[in-house]
C-alpha cells in the first residue's frame, strides 16, 4: 500500500483540545492536551499523574514481603509478572533457590495472565475503533482464565500468589486439567478472532500504515514489549535476559517489521499463540515437589543493589532494589513499560488526524496506573 | 480500476465472514449466569474478609498473639486478649478488622499459628453506611454464627 503523508491545508488557526482526564479512549485517568489544527494534531502534551499512589515510596517504608500486595496493583492486568519481578529481585539478593515446581507454576500462571491481558487489550482496542462485539467474545475467553486463576489463588485480578522463595499455595486439583482444556478450546477461538477482525476491511483500513513508530523512536523513548517487536526488533526479556525456566522452553518471539498499528496488533495476536505453546510445554514438564523454599522469617537481603526484569504483557518491567541489610528497603525503583510506551505519543502523534491518533494510542496498550504508579 | 473492484469485492467478503460468525452466536447457549436467580459457587480459596474458625465448643481458636497484626501491610487489624484463670493460653476478647483498608493479601492467614482466621466466601458485601466496613467485629460474627447454629 502506498503511504501519503498527512498534511493540513486549512487556515493557520489552532485550538487546544483536552483528551481526558476522563475519556473512554484513554482507558483511565490520563489527560492529553492536544493542539489541533482542524482535524490534525499539531502538538500533544501528556499530563500524567492523576492516579499516582507512591508505590515506590510504599516499598521503602515496610518490610520486604509486605510490599507484595502492591505489586499486583501497579499494572492490574499483568499482576503475575509484576509480582514475579519483585520476588525475583529479593530472591536474587538473598540467594534463595526456588524449587523447580514453583518456577514452572510461575511461568504457567504468568502466561495465562499474559493471554488475559492481551484479550482485554484486544477487546478494548476494537471498542476504541468502534466495534462492540469483539469485546464480548474476548471477555468470554478471559472469564475462563480468570476462573482458573480464581480457583488457584482466590482472587480474580490482584492475585498476590507468589511469595519470596516460591508460591503461596500448591496447585489445586482442577487446575492442570482446566488449563489443558482451556488451551484446547482457545486455539480455534484465536482462529475465529482472526477471521472476525484481523481480516476485516474496515479494521484494516483504520490501522494499516497508520501510527508508524519505528525502531529508532522506540529506542529513543525506551519503548519495549510489543511496541519494539512491532518495529521489527526481536527484543524480549524472556530471551534477552532469560529468567525463571524460560531458557528451557521452546517458543518464538513474534516480530513484525511494518511498525504500524497493524504490526503491533499482529505481534500481540501471535504472542497469545506462543503463550499457549509455553503453557503446554510447562504442563507436560511440571515436576513434583515442594513449592516453597526455606526462607528466613524476617528477610534481610545483604547490602547491595539488585535488579530483576520480567517481560510483562506491555513490555519490560524491572525492579531495582537497594538494600542496606535492614528488614526495610532503602530504595525500590519500578521501571514500568507503559511510561516509555506512552512518552513517544507526543512525537508520533504530530501531524496525525485525531481519529488516527486514537487508533494509535489504543495500539500502545496503556494501563494508566502503570504509568503513574 | 481493476484493483478498486478487487478491493471492494474482497472487502465485502471479509465483512460477510464477520457477520456469519456473529450470526452463528444467535444459536449458542448464553455464557452468562442470570445472577439473582442463579449464582456461581465460590471456589475453595476465594478471598473475602476474615472470619474466625472455632473449636468444638464454639469458642475461637485465637490466642491473641498479635502475629497477624505485625504481618499486616496496611495495619487494619486490632486484637486484644486476656488470660482467664485456670487456662494456659490467652483468649481473644476483641478482634476488629478495618475492611476499608484490607487488601486481602493473605499474610495474616499464613502467619496464624493456630489457624484461627480464614477467608470467608461472602461476596455480597454492600451497605449504605461506610461505617459498617470500618469495623468488622470477628468475635461478634462468631457469636452470631454460633447462635444461628444452635437454633
Amino acid at each position: 500500500m502506498e503511504l501519503h503523508p498527512v498534511q493540513s491545508t486549512g487556515p493557520q488557526e489552532t485550538f487546544v483540545l483536552n483528551l481526558g482526564p476522563q475519556h473512554p479512549a484513554t482507558h483511565g485517568v490520563l489527560r492529553v492536551k492536544l493542539t489541533m489544527d482542524g482535524e490534525f494534531i499539531n502538538d500533544a502534551v501528556i499530563v500524567a499523574g492523576y492516579v499516582h499512589r507512591e508505590h515506590e515510596k510504599m516499598g521503602e517504608n515496610r518490610p520486604w514481603d509486605q510490599f507484595l500486595p502492591n505489586t499486583g496493583r501497579i499494572d492490574y492486568l499483568s499482576a503475575m509478572m509484576y509480582t514475579h519481578a519483585y520476588v525475583g529481585a529479593i530472591e536474587r539478593a538473598c540467594g534463595i533457590e526456588v524449587p523447580p515446581r514453583a518456577e514452572y507454576v510461575r511461568v504457567i500462571t504468568s502466561e495465562l495472565n499474559r493471554i488475559a491481558s492481551h484479550l482485554v487489550w484486544w477487546g478494548a482496542y476494537l471498542l476504541d475503533l468502534g466495534g462492540m462485539t469483539p469485546l464480548l467474545y474476548a471477555f468470554d475467553d478471559r472469564e475462563k482464565i480468570l476462573d482458573l486463576l480464581e480457583a488457584l489463588t482466590g482472587a480474580r485480578l490482584t492475585y498476590c500468589y507468589y511469595r519470596v522463595g516460591g508460591l503461596a499455595e500448591d496447585l489445586d486439583d482442577g487446575f492442570v486439567e482446566g488449563t489443558r482444556e482451556f488451551v484446547k478450546e482457545f486455539r480455534p477461538r484465536l482462529k475465529m478472532f482472526r477471521r472476525l477482525v484481523s481480516e476485516n476491511i474496515i479494521f484494516r483500513k483504520r490501522v494499516e500504515g497508520i501510527g508508524i513508530i519505528d525502531a529508532e523512536m522506540c529506542r529513543k523513548y525506551g519503548a519495549t514489549g510489543p511496541m519494539i517487536r512491532g518495529a521489527g526488533i526481536p527484543n524480549d526479556v524472556r530471551r534477552a535476559e532469560p529468567y525463571s525456566v524460560y531458557p528451557e522452553l521452546d517458543f518464538e518471539i513474534p516480530v513484525d517489521p511494518a511498525a504500524d498499528s497493524m504490526a503491533r496488533y499482529k505481534v500481540r495476536m501471535e504472542e497469545m499463540e506462543q503463550s499457549l505453546r509455553i503453557i503446554e510445554q510447562c504442563l507436560d514438564r511440571l515436576p513434583e515437589g515442594p513449592v516453597m523454599a526455606k526462607v528466613p522469617r524476617v528477610l534481610k537481603p545483604p547490602e547491595g543493589d539488585y535488579c530483576y526484569a520480567t517481560e510483562a504483557a506491555r513490555g519490560r518491567f524491572e525492579v531495582r532494589i537497594v538494600s542496606t541489610g535492614k528488614p526495610v528497603a532503602h530504595r525500590v525503583r519500578l521501571r514500568t513499560p507503559c511510561f516509555g510506551n506512552l512518552s513517544l505519543f507526543e512525537e508520533a502523534a504530530r501531524g496525525m488526524m485525531l481519529a488516527d491518533g486514537i487508533a494509535m494510542m489504543g495500539s500502545l496498550d496503556l494501563v494508566i496506573p502503570d504509568i503513574d504508579r | 480500476m481493476k484493483n478498486i473492484f478487487k478491493e471492494v469485492v474482497g472487502g465485502f467478503y471479509t465483512l460477510t465472514v464477520g457477520m456469519g460468525i456473529t450470526l452463528r452466536e444467535f444459536f449458542r447457549k448464553p455464557v452468562t449466569v442470570h445472577y439473582p436467580r442463579e449464582s456461581l459457587k465460590m471456589p475453595e480459596r476465594y478471598r473475602s474478609h476474615l472470619i474466625f474458625t472455632s473449636n468444638d465448643d464454639g469458642s475461637s481458636k485465637c490466642i491473641a498473639c498479635n502475629l497477624c497484626v505485625k504481618a499486616c501491610p496496611t495495619d487494619c487489624i486490632i486484637v486484644d486478649g486476656e488470660k482467664k484463670e485456670g487456662e494456659k493460653k490467652k483468649s481473644v476478647t476483641k478482634y476488629d478488622l478495618d475492611f476499608t483498608r484490607c487488601s486481602l493479601c493473605g499474610a495474616c492467614v499464613e502467619v496464624c499459628p493456630t489457624d484461627a482466621i480464614v477467608f470467608s466466601k461472602r461476596y455480597n458485601l454492600a451497605a449504605t453506611d461506610r461505617q459498617q466496613f470500618h469495623i468488622i467485629d470477628l468475635c461478634r460474627d462468631l457469636e452470631e454464627r454460633n447462635k444461628k447454629k444452635a437454633q
